[in-house]
Order: structure tokens, then C-alpha cells, then sequence
């Protein structure tokens, strides 16, 4: 595994990321509902569903380097 | 003024007051979180400014107010701004830059002023020149106005405005513009959501669970017309099955060839 690739993961640059997943995920969900309670449960839901794609995406990139 | 019934997949129906669906769509688009201000849905207008806004001023201050503007130069096509207008009037200056500039005139609100051979001010600092005496006072000034295109042509050999922003700011001009899009987009999301009120999708799983179910039901046969069908095949089952047969039966019945030449 590419040490600068992972160590890439745990840069600074990687947390621009969180904000980034918070905002996008309580937009989502305040287009999706009405009130509060499930604007928030839908964020949630769209928040881990970004995450796992993004992580997907990572180990994908990882394979890619470690095999190509 | 119009209300729109919204059904809820775990709920009552709800009813939301959209007003005046177009004055609410213009005004979301104009400042995040506005139109539903307008409409009174106070929550949501404040997680859409929030939100949005925060996005985009944060984008815009990570590349120090240099990665939104217009420009439609040879080697700086800024098709970008198309998605970053999406947030609305905060992203408008830069068209009035972009006018301003056109014809080599100075942008408004000045933010960094450098000599084209001076390398010591970068795009990251905020300068301006107060004494101009050291300089070569023919030389122009390079000035680097908020949200205004980069001075002078875009050179791909040549060390530009635009590759000193690129060099000075490295990741955080590229960083910047992605947040300032992602702005616009969402925007573009609250801008329906005013207009037409909240896309409540019924839940996946659930749907899910009824498409299956809808499918097992017209995988299975039609109801049978009063059983006649199924006695008919359990007639038929028995028929077909071979008979099983008891140790007892076997003495009792003809015997085997063998057995007879035996006996003879």
C-alpha cells in the first residue's frame, strides 16, 4: 500500500470533507421533509450513506494502487 | 396563495403554505433561506442559510474571495461560475467585476496589489502598496479584486495572475471552488423546495418490502374454481405413486422364476 496515499487519507486536507457531508446531508434532508425531528434523521441517513460511498471510493483507489 | 397537502409516509398528511410559489422561488434564489423566510417556514430557512451560506463563504474566504468570478478568456473558460450562480446574490459581484475589468480597468474592492516582477506580496495575503515610490511607476499594478477575473492573459508558458493564485494558494483555490459549486447546487435544491414544497420520499425499505410482495402475489397461480382443479391433480398423484408394498404381500404373490426351476 502507497504510504503516501494513506498517509494522504489522514492529512488536513481530508477534513475538509466534514463540513462539507454536513452541510450537504441537513440540505438533503430539509428537501426531503418538514419538520425537525426527521429533516434530522434523514441528514443522519444521507450522512453515513456519503460516508460509505466515499469510503468505497477510497478502498477502490487503494486496490487500484496496490495491484495496477 | 397556495397550500400544498403533502402525504407522509409515517404520519398525518401535512399541509404546507407555499404562498406565492414564484416570489418564494425567486427570493431562495436570491438569498439562501429567504424564500422560506418569505413563506414563514422559519426552520428550514434557517438551516438553508446556515447551511448554504456557510458553504460558500467558507469556499470563497478558503481562496481568499479569488475563486468565483466570470471569465470567458482563451485557456480560463470559467464554466464553473454557472453552478456557483446558483447561490444567488452573493455570487453576483462577480458579474460586475467581470464588466468592470473587461476593458483593463480596476476592479472594485481591491484586495492585493503587486508589480508584475515583484513575487514578494502572494495572493494569500491581503497587501496593498503604500509606497509606490520604490516602484517602477510605469509598470502596471497588478490588482486583485474580490471575485474579479485574474489580471491580464492566461499564458500556459508563462507564469500569469492566475498561476501566481494557483501557486500561492495551492490546494485551497481548487478546494474553494468545489465548495462555492456545492453551494450553488444546493441552493438549486432549496430553490425547489420553495417552489413546490418538501419531496417526501415514502421509505426505501418499505417500498421495497411491497414491490416484493406485489411480485410474490402475481408469481403465484390464480385461486383454484371450487377445488375442482386440485382434486383432480391429487387424483392424479395417486395414480402416478408407486405402491409401496408389505413384507407379507411378497410371499403371497407369484413366485420368481428361480425359485420354481429349483423346486424341479
Amino acid at each position: 500500500m502507497d504510504e503516501l496515499l494513506l498517509g494522504s487519507i489522514f492529512d488536513a486536507r481530508f477534513w475538509y470533507a466534514v463540513p462539507m457531508i454536513i452541510a450537504i446531508s441537513l440540505v438533503y434532508g430539509a428537501t426531503r421533509h418538514e419538520y425537525v425531528p426527521q429533516i434530522l434523521k434523514q441528514s443522519v441517513k444521507a450522512g453515513i450513506w456519503v460516508v460509505m460511498f466515499m469510503a468505497v471510493i477510497l478502498v477502490l483507489i487503494l486496490v487500484a494502487d496496490r495491484f495496477i | 396563495m397556495s397550500t400544498v397537502n403533502i402525504k407522509q409516509p409515517d404520519g398525518p398528511d401535512i399541509q404546507v403554505n407555499l404562498r406565492e410559489p414564484y416570489i418564494a422561488a425567486i427570493l431562495a434564489w436570491l438569498w439562501p433561506g429567504a424564500g422560506h423566510f418569505y413563506q414563514r417556514r422559519f426552520t428550514k430557512a434557517f438551516i438553508f442559510m446556515v447551511c448554504i451560506l456557510g458553504t460558500y463563504f467558507y469556499g470563497l474566504g478558503l481562496a481568499r474571495g479569488r475563486c468565483v468570478y466570470v471569465s470567458w478568456k482563451e485557456n480560463d473558460k470559467r464554466w464553473q461560475y454557472a453552478f456557483q450562480v446558483g447561490v444567488g446574490a452573493p455570487a453576483l459581484p462577480a458579474i460586475i467585476q467581470s464588466v468592470k475589468t473587461k476593458n483593463g480597468g480596476d476592479p472594485f474592492f481591491v484586495i492585493a496589489e503587486r508589480w508584475p516582477k515583484d513575487s514578494a506580496i502572494g495572493a494569500d495575503q491581503f497587501a496593498i502598496i503604500k509606497d509606490r515610490s520604490k516602484y517602477d511607476t510605469n509598470e502596471p499594478i497588478i490588482k486583485d479584486g474580490l471575485m474579479a477575473p485574474p489580471f491580464g492573459k492566461v499564458e500556459l508558458n508563462n507564469i500569469d495572475t492566475l498561476g501566481a493564485w494557483h501557486r500561492d494558494l495551492q490546494h485551497k483555490f481548487e478546494i474553494g471552488t468545489l465548495f462555492t459549486i456545492i453551494a450553488g447546487v444546493l441552493n438549486l435544491l432549496a430553490v425547489y423546495d420553495a417552489f413546490a414544497g418538501p419531496a417526501i420520499m415514502r421509505d426505501e425499505k418499505k417500498k421495497k418490502r411491497r414491490s416484493r410482495a406485489e411480485k410474490r402475489k402475481d408469481d403465484e397461480p390464480p385461486p383454484d374454481d371450487d377445488g375442482k382443479e386440485a382434486e383432480l391433480k391429487q387424483k392424479e398423484d395417486k395414480e402416478t405413486e408407486p405402491v409401496k408394498k408389505s413384507p407379507g404381500a411378497q410371499k403371497k404373490g407369484p413366485k420368481p422364476r428361480s425359485q420354481k426351476r429349483k423346486r424341479k
